[in-house]
C-alpha cells in the first residue's frame, strides 16, 4: 500500500475520479455560498428557503433577474433552496455512509476473523437486509412517525451497515486474514482484538472508504425518494423541492414548469454521480490490478 | 520416526511426536470430492536446548507446515508437539502469552509477512507493543539496535519507511529483527536468508550463532541451502513429501549422505564456476504428489536405487545406521 | 545487430521522508538477442530497481533522473501506455521477486495464467491456453491437478514456480527473472534452470537473471554484471568475471561464497556496513569497505573502462590477474565432489 501522496498520484490519473472530485468541490463551494448570500445580498424575508416569500410576483414564477431559477408554488426562491439543501445533503450522505461503513467494517472483519456461528449469523442478517425492501418499509414507517433529519440519517446508515456491504468487506477481510503478516502478528503475541484492530481493519479500510463513496450515493437517493413520497419530516431538501412541486400538481405539466423540478433533479443526479465517480477513481487506487494490464 | 533416545528428556526444548497434518483439497474445478493432502506425515524429531536443527527438503515437502504447527498457527491432524515439555495444543490463557514470548517464527516470504500499512518501526516494535515492554523511547532504542544488528544501517534511514520501500533482502532482515526483538528461546526460521547475498548472510549467520551462545536460543532452521545448513546447524533433517528421510550431524550428512534423495540433493548444489558442468541429478524427473499418496516409500517413483521390494512394503521406518545417523530407506 | 535492450547512463532515484535514495546510478549496459545476463550484487544495491525500470513499473515515489532505456531501439520512457502494455508479457516478461504479489489471492492459479495468455494473445482459445498451462506446470514440476488450487494453498516454492510458468506463458522475447529460484530446493532449481535455458536457446530469448547467488549466475549466464550501491562495478563474459574478477568488490564477493565442497572453513564477510544510499560514500562507493582503497578512491569517482577486451570495471586499483579463489574450488570439486557422486553405495 502506498503513502498518501502516491495514492493521490494514482487517483489523479483517473479522469473519472478527478471529474467527480471537481463536481463535489463545486457543490461544496455552492453550499458554502448559502450563509454568505443570506447574510449579505439576500433579504431573509424573501429568500429564506422555507418561509421566504416574494410578494412582487405570481408563483410559481419562471426565472427572473431577482430569482435566477424562479420560485416554487408557494413563492420561495429555488436557487436559495438549492443552495441551502446542499449542505444538508452533504451532511446526510456523509453521516449515513459513515455509519454504514463503520458498522459494515466492524461486522465484516469480525465475521471473517472468527468465522463459524458469528459469521453465519451476520451473513444471514445481511442476506435479509439485502432482500428486504426497506425503502417501501420506510415509506410505511415514515407515514406513521414522520422521521426527522438526524434519526433518518442514522436509520439509513444502520440499515445499510448490516446489509450488502458487510458481505463485500467480509470477503476482503478474509483475503487479509490468510496473509502471513496476520500469522506474524499472532506469533508476536497479538490478541484477536489487536489483530483485528491493527492489521485487518487498516487493510480493509481502503475498500471501506471506497464503499463509503457509493453509500453516499445510496443515501442521497433514498432521501430523495422518501422525500418525494412526503414521508420525511425534513423542512427542505432536493427531494422535498420535487415533492413540493408534485404535491401542488405542477409535475403533470412538467415541460412548462421545468424550473420546479429540473434544478433539484439535476443536483441529485450530479451529486450522486460525482460520489460514484470518485468511488470509481478510488477503485483504481485500492485495486491496483486495474492499473497494471 | 523412532526417536533418538536422549539421556535426559528435559534436555529437549522441542519434541515432536508422530506429527501429521492433512489438508482437505478439492480435486478440480468441478469435482467436489475432497481429497487429503499429506503435508506432514508422521514426523518425529527433537531439538535440544541451544541446538540448531536444519530442516532441508524439496519444495512443497512440508517444511513450512511443520514450522507453523510448532508455532501453533495451525493444529495437527494427529500427533503432539512439546515445547519445554508442555503440550503445545493444550496451552491456554496466560501460558499462551508466555508461549508466544518464547517461540518466534521468521516467515518465508518477506513480501507477505510484513503488514504493508505499517512502518518498519511499527513492525519490529509490534512484539514489544503487544507485550507491553518498555516505553516508547526504550522501544525505539531496542528497535534501532536490532535493525543495525541485522545490517539495516543506518536504522534512522529505514525506521519510518514502509515495507514496499525496501528491497527483498532488506525486508527479510526486518523480519529477522522482529523475531529476535523479544529474545525468544526458540526460533522457527523459515528460509530467513534466501534473498541475502553471501556477505550479509554470513553476518546474519554469525549473529544467530552469537545469540545462541549468549542467550541459548535454539533454532529450527528451514532452508534449501545446504551450504548454509552446513555452517549453522548442528544436525540436519532431510524431508521428502511429508516424511523425514534422514537425520544426522551436519558434517556427516554432507560428507556421507545415505538416503538416495539426500545424495541427489547434495550433488545438485551449484558451484560458482561457469566452467564446471555438473552432471544431471541422478534422480528421475517427475513430480511428487502429496495428495492421497500410496503407502509405499514416498520416494519410490523417483528413486535411482529402488528395487521391487520397495514397492511392496510400506514407507520405510527410519533406522539408526550409525551413531545418531538415521535414515529411512529399504536399500540401506 | 541492434541490441534487444540497452540502458544508457540510466539513473533513477526514490523519494523517501529521509531524502533521495540513489538506487540506480549511471547504469550502462546492453543485451543482445538470445543472450543471458546475470546481475549480481549485495542486497539492496538496486537490482530489482533496474528490473522495474525496464518493465516501466516504477512506484510513484521514483524519478528517472537521467539516461534512457531502449527496448528494440525504442525509448520505453517515451512510449505510450498502450505500447508499454504490449511490450510487457509478449516483449518482456518478468518473474517478480515477490512471487505472491503477482498472483491474485482470490483466483485459482491456473485460471490466472490462462487469463494472462488470452489477454495477451487474443487469437489463442481457452482450450489451447489450458493445454499450454498444463505443459508449463509439468515444466516447473507442479502436479497438474493443482492448477485448480488457490495461491494460499501452495507452498512458497510452488508459488514461485507458478510465477515462472506465468512468465513463460506468452513466449516473450526477453525474461527478467528476479531471484527466480530463491524458494526452491537445489534439485528443482536445477531442473528449472536447465529447462529455462533450453527454452531460451530454442526460441532465442534473452534473459536477465537477478540473483544474490553467484553459483546460480555462474550456471546460467553468458555475461555477468556486478552491482554495488546503485552502480555497475564490473561487467564481462561470465568466464572472465568469475575466473578473473578485477573489481575488489567482486573479488570479495566470490571469496565469501560458502561451499559445501571441501573442508568447512571460517566464512569470510566483506567488512564494514552496507552503504547508505541516501548519502552514498564519495568517490568510489566501495571505498570504505575496500582493502585496496588508496587516497584518490575517496575523492574521485573511478571511470567505467574496458580493462581488457569485453571486460569492464570501475576501479582505481583493480585486482591483478593471478591466483584466484576459483582454482581452489575447482580442485575441491575434483577431489571430493566427484567422489561423492561416484561412491553412492553405502551401508
Ligand atoms: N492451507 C493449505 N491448504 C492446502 N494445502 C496446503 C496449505 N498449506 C500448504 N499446503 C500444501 O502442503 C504441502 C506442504 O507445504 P509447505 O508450505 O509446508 O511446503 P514447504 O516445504 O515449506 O515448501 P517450500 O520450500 O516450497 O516453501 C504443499 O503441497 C502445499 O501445497
Ligand atoms: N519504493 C521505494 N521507495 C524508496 N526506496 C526504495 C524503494 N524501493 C527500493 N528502495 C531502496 O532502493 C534500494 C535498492 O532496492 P532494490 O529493491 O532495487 O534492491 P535489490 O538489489 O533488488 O536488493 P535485494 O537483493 O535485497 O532484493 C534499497 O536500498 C531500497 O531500500
Ligand atoms: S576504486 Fe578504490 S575503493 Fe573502489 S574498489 Fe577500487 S580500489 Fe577499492
Ligand atoms: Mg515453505
Ligand atoms: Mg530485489
Amino acid at each position: 500500500m502506498r503513502g498518501l501522496s502516491q495514492n493521490w498520484a494514482v487517483f489523479r490519473e483517473s479522469r473519472i475520479g478527478m471529474l467527480g472530485l471537481i463536481v463535489i468541490l463545486l457543490f461544496g463551494v455552492f453550499g458554502a455560498l448559502w450563509p454568505i448570500m443570506i447574510n449579505t445580498v439576500w433579504d431573509p424575508l424573501i429568500y429564506h428557503p422555507v418561509v421566504g416569500f416574494d410578494p412582487m410576483l405570481l408563483h410559481p414564477s419562471p426565472p427572473t433577474k431577482a430569482h435566477l431559477l424562479g420560485t416554487d408554488p408557494i413563492g420561495r426562491d429555488i436557487l436559495a433552496q438549492l443552495m441551502f439543501s446542499t449542505g444538508r445533503e452533504f451532511l446526510l450522505g456523509v453521516l449515513s455512509a459513515l455509519i454504514t461503513v463503520v458498522i459494515g467494517t466492524v461486522i465484516g472483519t469480525v465475521a471473517a476473523y472468527y468465522g463459524g456461528f458469528t459469521d453465519t449469523f451476520f451473513m444471514r442478517v445481511a442476506d435479509i437486509m439485502m432482500l428486504f425492501p426497506f425503502i417501501p418499509l420506510l415509506v410505511v414507517v415514515g407515514s406513521m412517525v414522520r422521521l426527522t433529519f438526524f434519526p433518518f440519517a442514522i436509520i439509513l446508515g444502520v440499515l445499510g451497515g448490516f446489509g450488502g456491504i458487510t458481505i463485500i468487506l467480509k470477503a476482503q477481510a478474509l483475503s487479509v486474514k490468510v496473509r502471513p503478516y496476520i500469522d506474524a502478528a499472532r506469533v508476536a503475541g497479538g490478541s484477536s482484538f489487536h489483530i483485528i484492530r491493527a492489521h485487518i481493519i487498516p487493510n480493509v479500510l481502503p475498500l471501506s472508504f471506497l464503499y463509503m463513496m457509493f453509500n453516499v450515493t445510496g443515501a442521497i437517493l433514498s432521501e430523495a425518494t422518501l422525500s418525494f413520497f412526503g414521508v420525511l419530516n425534513i423542512d427542505m431538501s432536493w427531494g422535498m423541492m420535487i415533492h413540493t412541486a408534485e404535491a401542488a400538481g405542477y409535475l403533470f405539466d412538467f415541460g412548462k414548469y421545468w424550473w420546479l423540478w429540473l434544478p433539484s433533479g439535476l443536483a441529485i443526479t450530479l451529486f450522486c454521480a460525482a460520489f460514484y465517480m470518485v468511488g470509481r477513481g478510488l477503485d483504481e487506487v485500492v485495486n491496483p490490478r486495474l492499473r497494471k494490464r | 520416526m523412532a526417536l533418538p533416545a536422549t539421556a535426559d528428556a528435559a534436555d529437549a526444548i522441542l519434541r515432536v511426536e508422530h506429527l501429521c497434518k492433512y489438508y482437505p483439497v478439492s480435486r478440480g474445478l468441478f469435482q467436489r470430492r475432497q481429497l487429503l493432502l499429506h503435508a506432514v506425515d508422521n514426523v518425529s524429531f527433537e531439538v535440544k536446548r541451544g541446538e540448531v536443527l536444519g530442516l532441508v527438503g524439496e519444495s512443497g515437502c512440508g517444511k513450512t507446515t511443520t514450522g507453523r504447527l510448532i508455532a501453533r498457527l495451525t493444529f495437527p491432524t494427529t500427533g503432539r508437539i512439546f515445547v519445554d515439555n508442555a503440550d503445545v495444543s493444550k496451552i491456554q490463557g496466560a501460558d499462551m502469552a508466555e508461549f508466544r514470548k518464547k517461540i518466534q517464527m521468521i516467515f518465508q516470504d518477506p513480501y507477505e509477512s510484513l503488514d504493508p500499512r505499517m512502518t518498519i518501526f511499527d513492525i519490529v516494535a509490534e512484539p514489544l507493543n503487544v507485550n507491553g515492554m518498555g516505553n516508547l523511547e526504550e522501544r525505539e532504542q531496542r528497535v534501532a539496535e536490532m535493525l543495525s544488528l541485522v545490517g539495516i544501517s543506518p536504522p534512522s534511514a529505514f525506521l519510518f519507511r514502509f515495507p514496499h520501500e525496501l528491497s527483498g533482502g532488506q525486508r527479510q532482515r526486518v523480519a529477522i529483527a522482529r523475531a529476535l526483538v523479544m529474545n525468544p528461546t526458540f526460533v522457527v526460521a523459515d528460509e530467513p536468508t534466501s534473498m541475502l547475498d553471501v556477505s550479509i548472510r554470513t553476518g546474519i549467520m554469525k549473529l544467530l550463532a552469537q545469540l545462541r551462545e549468549d542467550l541459548g536460543i535454539s533454532y529450527l532452521y528451514i532452508t534449501h541451502d545446504l551450504a548454509v545448513a552446513r555452517y549453522l546447524c548442528d544436525r540436519i533433517a532431510v524431508m521428502y513429501l511429508g516424511k523425514i528421510v534422514e537425520v544426522a550431524e551436519a558434517e556427516e550428512i554432507i560428507k556421507e549422505p545415505l538416503h538416495p534423495y539426500t545424495r541427489a540433493l547434495i550433488s545438485a548444489v551449484p558451484v560458482p564456476d561457469p566452467a564446471v558442468k555438473r552432471p544431471v541429478p541422478t534422480i528421475k524427473g517427475g513430480v511428487s504428489k502429496p495428495i492421497n499418496p500410496p503407502r509405499r516409500c514416498r520416494f519410490y517413483e523417483r528413486c535411482p536405487v529402488a528395487k521391487s521390494t520397495c514397492a511392496e512394503q510400506d514407507h520405510p521406518a527410519p533406522r539408526e545406521v550409525s551413531g545418531g545417523h538415521f535414515a529411512a530407506c529399504h536399500q540401506l | 545487430m541492434d541490441p534487444l535492450l540497452k540502458l544508457d547512463d540510466f539513473t533513477m532515484h526514490y523519494r523517501t521522508k529521509a531524502g533521495w535514495v540513489q538506487a540506480v546510478d549511471g547504469v550502462t549496459l546492453s543485451l543482445a538477442r538470445g543472450q543471458a545476463l546475470g546481475l549480481v550484487g549485495e542486497s539492496g544495491c538496486g537490482k530489482t530497481s533496474i528490473a522495474m525500470s525496464v518493465m516501466k513499473l516504477l512506484p510513484y515515489n521514483s524519478k528517472v533522473v537521467r539516461g534512457r532505456i531502449l527496448f528494440e531501439g525504442r525509448d520505453i520512457y517515451s512510449m505510450t501506455d498502450g505500447e508499454v502494455r504490449k511490450m510487457r508479457w509478449k516483449g518482456v516478461a518478468m518473474i517478480f521477486q515477490a512471487a505472491m504479489n503477482s498472483l491474485n489471492p482470490v483466483y485459482r492459479v491456473g485460471n490466472q495464467i490462462v487469463e494472462a495468455i488470452v489477454t495477451h494473445e487474443p487469437e489463442t482459445s481457452e482450450e489451447e491456453a489450458w493445454a499450454r498451462v498444463r505443459s508449463l506446470f509439468e515444466l516447473v514440476g507442479i502436479p497438474k491437478e493443482r492448477m485448480y488450487h488457490y495461491p494460499h494453498e501452495y507452498s512458497g516454492g510452488m508459488k514461485q514456480r507458478a510465477v515462472i510458468a506465468m512468465a513463460l506463458a506468452c513466449n516473450p522475447k526477453m525474461i527478467i527473472a528476479d531471484e527466480p529460484t530463491t524458494a526452491l530446493d537445489v534439485i528443482v532449481q536445477d531442473k528449472i534452470l536447465r529447462e529455462m535455458d533450453q527454452i531460451r536457446r530454442k526460441i532465442n530469448m534473452s534473459m536477465i537473471y537477478i540473483s544474490h547467488d553467484v553459483s546460480v549466475i555462474a550456471e546460467v549466464s553468458d555475461v555477468v554484471a556486478v552491482m554495488y550501491a546503485g552502480k555497475l562495478v564490473e561487467l564481462g563474459q561470465a568466464d572472465d568475471v568469475f575466473k578473473r574478477p578485477r573489481h575488489p568488490y567482486t573479488y570479495a564477493l566470490m571469496r565469501a561464497y560458502p561451499s559445501i565442497l571441501g573442508e568447512k572453513h571460517e566464512l569470510a564477510t566483506i567488512p564494514g556496513e552496507p552503504p547508505n544510499l541516501l548519502d552514498p560514500p564519495s568517490g568510489c562507493r566501495f571505498h570504505p569497505r575496500c582493502d585496496r582503497a588508496s587516497a584518490e578512491c575517496s575523492k574521485a569517482d573511478p571511470m567505467w573502462r574496458e580493462i581488457c577486451p569485453g571486460h569492464y570495471c570501475t576501479c582505481h586499483n583493480p585486482v591483478e590477474i593471478g591466483g584466484t579463489w576459483v582454482g581452489q574450488v575447482r580442485s575441491g570439486k575434483a577431489a571430493d565432489g566427484g567422489d561423492q557422486l561416484g561412491t553412492s553405495s553405502n551401508s
